[in-house]
């Protein structure tokens, strides 16, 4: 199996290793890039197409298919934040979220939706933000689409994601396929450990090197510390590089000096960057209304294997649970199915001892669906806080509420009565005192009873949202539609952090679309030539 | 409500103390585990694993310890703030007073049994501090990561590992 970055990297990209820089530096360019996952990415190609030098600044390591074993043990020190354990502050739930080159893309598991049309509609309402909606991001969409191959997965479901076909269907409940941006997928089951054969089309794979090749520089092993300001203008980036362990910092210094600067860090990234900058916030907004869609968990026992480690990850959704109350109402959800590896699924099953091992030893038989919660709609439902803890690095508040709880209960009945539909012959939420139900009756009494709290009840989350969200007047975002600060005239926010509420869907592709705009807004201005033909 | 605000003091309160209290053990920083810590940890390995674990404690021991390296290794991949915290944690249970108090566990860890360390751990999986709970999960997702996270633990869940050829 080729690797397309060894042969860029041999055909002379150019990258820099910070771990191993034996000096500090400071280094003048056109544009700096913090971060190099679907925001980074796409504003990475799109500047670079127009002339202007660019540089990406990544935290994490450049990995590529070679380095892709298919292993947990090797993929989650070196491809995710805190080892795919990062944890809320309280550290009741935990979030999967990448760190390396390609950001979260290198590893999530290819779904590709569009950002629904109610959601843009809320955003005009609650947000003013008028310029953007189905219609006029459609164009932007069908750009990345065509660009990262999101299409139709004509392959069958594998069966993990068939019995949540089948249970829904059973029940009268609508469900749908997933789009992936795959390119020639041979249906492993391992894209959350880096695809091993190059089909995902991450910005690992598409618009990174795409940038490298026109000369863009990338610095892996590089953490943004903070911007240099004097009044309206962004003067500087000032990095620390990390050891090669990429924890410990190694002491030496980068320093980018730059005409505008591009913020993508994700959303808990980004904030953090402004927050340690001290850019203005009179509204106290950065880092507020960050959002998780919140996910819970219910976990089938079949008659048969399922084998849930193999085959495409997501390929089955339902919508129905997200269309029965207004969209500001009782919180709705979205069902899907994970993946099952052995280290994801012991850790995020309940219990210990004889109690784990049993559940553990019907591993190959088991079936689980989880509800993303749509969060941020509903008024109660404002979502969590960045703040920043020890060494000033990032931590996330996030409070578990009644309406979250409410939701949760529901769905986890829900999915116990797919997944009985499916003709599971036991089903438990993933809770530390479900005792595991061996029918529906039985589950309907005893979900309805079970207490649900942050611990007792697990909840994680793989979509990190807003915290610098966008609007169209300064005391109700950080950023107008375009991604540009409001204080500060050279800095744009590209990435998750920019969306004022959770989406209700996988947000790889709205960040693809949006940042698909806004960087061809910016390229255009940077580079002087007229603005995009597409609306 | 009275209630509520009872609870919400005590547990500030007690999580406060704990935390000044191991803050102080580990004003040195980020070390290696040492020899009273591995104790602890192989204590709540064997207990958490029980079920998996061979009974035979020759067969036993070794696949303890290699899961107390592996827990090492995981720690050691956690960002320096997670690192200090799991430090903390770790630094007190492997002392006796804490033990006794926190934990509620008697003997020495190298000295006490599956039940005696089950009765912790579930003590700490039911207790109304958040703190021990997440400490708890700390554990849980340590023990059970290093553990799965090994070929060798595979075959007892009929899982046959990522495909091989063509690679």
């Amino acid at each position: 199996m080729e690797d397309p970055i060894r042969v860029g990297l041999a055909a002379g990209w150019k990258h820099v290793d910070a771990s191993a820089l034996a000096h500090s530096q400071t280094i003048d360019v056109d544009v700096v890039i913090v971060g190099t996952g679907a925001g980074g990415g796409v504003t990475a190609d799109l500047l670079s197409a127009t002339g202007l030098r660019v540089v990406l600044v990544e935290e994490g390591p450049l990995r590529s298919s070679s380095d892709f074993k298919m292993l947990e043990s090797d993929a989650y020190p070196e491809l995710y934040q805190e080892s795919a354990a990062r944890k809320t502050a309280d550290k009741a739930i935990n979030i999967l979220q990448g760190r390396c080159v390609g950001g979260s893309t290198t590893v999530n598991w290819t779904s590709s939706f569009r950002t629904p049309p109610e959601v843009f509609a809320f955003w005009q309402r609650h947000f003013g933000l008028q310029e953007l909606s189905a219609e006029s991001m459609s164009s932007w969409f069908a750009v990345m689409e065509h660009k990262l191959w999101v299409r139709p997965w004509d392959t069958p479901p594998n069966a993990n994601n068939k019995i949540l076909a089948a249970g829904a269907e059973k029940l009268g409940i609508a469900v749908g396929s997933i789009k992936r941006n795959v390119k020639g997928c041979w249906n492993l089951g391992y894209c959350g450990m880096g695809c091993p054969t190059n089909a995902k089309q991450s910005m690992l794979l598409t618009a990174i090197p795409a940038a490298l090749s026109r000369g863009a520089t990338l610095y892996t092993r590089l953490r943004a510390e903070r911007l240099r300001f004097a009044g309206s203008q962004v003067s500087a980036l000032d990095c620390s590089a990390l050891q090669a362990d990429g924890i410990h910092l190694s002491g030496r210094q980068v320093r980018f000096r730059a005409r505008h600067f591009v913020v993508a860090g994700g959303a808990i990234g980004s904030p953090a960057l402004l927050m340690r900058s001290s850019v203005p916030d009179p509204y106290r907004l950065l880092g507020k209304r960050t959002f998780l869609h919140p996910v819970v968990i219910s976990s089938a026992l079949m008659d048969d294997r399922v084998d849930a480690y193999a085959g495409a990850p997501q390929s089955i959704y339902s919508d129905h649970f997200l269309h029965q109350a207004p969209i500001d109402g009782a919180l709705g959800f979205k069902l899907e199915t994970p993946p099952l590896h052995p280290v994801l699924y012991a850790t995020t099953l309940q219990g210990y001892g004889e109690a784990h091992a049993r559940l553990m030893r019907d591993f190959t038989k088991v079936n689980v669906v989880l509800a993303l919660l749509r969060d941020g709609f509903n008024p109660a439902s404002r979502g969590g806080r960045v703040r920043l803890g020890a060494g000033r690095l990032p931590v996330l508040d996030y409070p578990l509420g009644e309406v979250i709880w409410e939701a949760a209960r529901r769905a986890l009945l829900a999915m116990a009565e797919i997944q009985f539909a499916a003709g599971a012959r036991w089903v438990t939420p993933v809770h530390e005192t479900a005792p595991g139900y061996t029918s529906w009756a039985a589950a309907r009494k005893g979900i309805a009873e079970l207490p649900l709290k942050p611990f007792l009840c697990r909840v994680v989350s793989a979509h990190v949202m807003g915290g610098c969200g966008m609007a169209d007047a300064p005391h109700r975002g950080v950023v107008d539609h375009r991604g540009r600060h409001f204080w500060l005239d050279n800095l744009s926010v590209l990435d998750g952090s920019v969306f004022p509420t959770s989406l209700g869907v996988n947000p790889q592709l709205s960040i693809y679309g949006l940042v698909a705009r806004n960087a061809s807004l910016l390229a255009a201005e940077l580079s002087g030539r007229p603005l995009p033909a597409i609306p | 409500m009275n209630f509520g605000r009872r609870q919400f003091i005590h547990t500030g309160l007690a999580g406060s103390l704990l935390l000044s209290f191991s803050g102080w053990l580990n004003a040195a920083g980020a070390r290696r585990f040492s020899a009273a810590e591995r104790e602890m940890l192989g204590a709540v390995v064997d207990a958490m694993l029980d079920g998996v674990l061979p009974v035979q404690s020759t067969q036993r021991r070794p696949l303890v310890a290699q899961t107390v390296d592996g827990i090492a290794t995981a720690v050691a991949g956690l960002s320096a703030a997670s690192q200090t915290e799991i430090g903390e944690l770790f630094g007190l249970l492997a002392i006796a007073p804490a033990r006794m108090l926190l934990a509620g566990v008697g003997k020495p860890w190298r000295e006490a049994s599956v039940s005696d360390v089950g009765e912790f751990l579930q003590s700490w999986r039911d207790s109304r501090l958040g703190l021990l709970q997440g400490a708890y999960g700390a554990l849980h997702d340590l023990t059970y990561g290093a553990w799965y996270g090994r070929p060798d633990s595979w075959e007892a869940i009929s899982y046959p590992g990522p495909p091989r050829g063509y690679f």
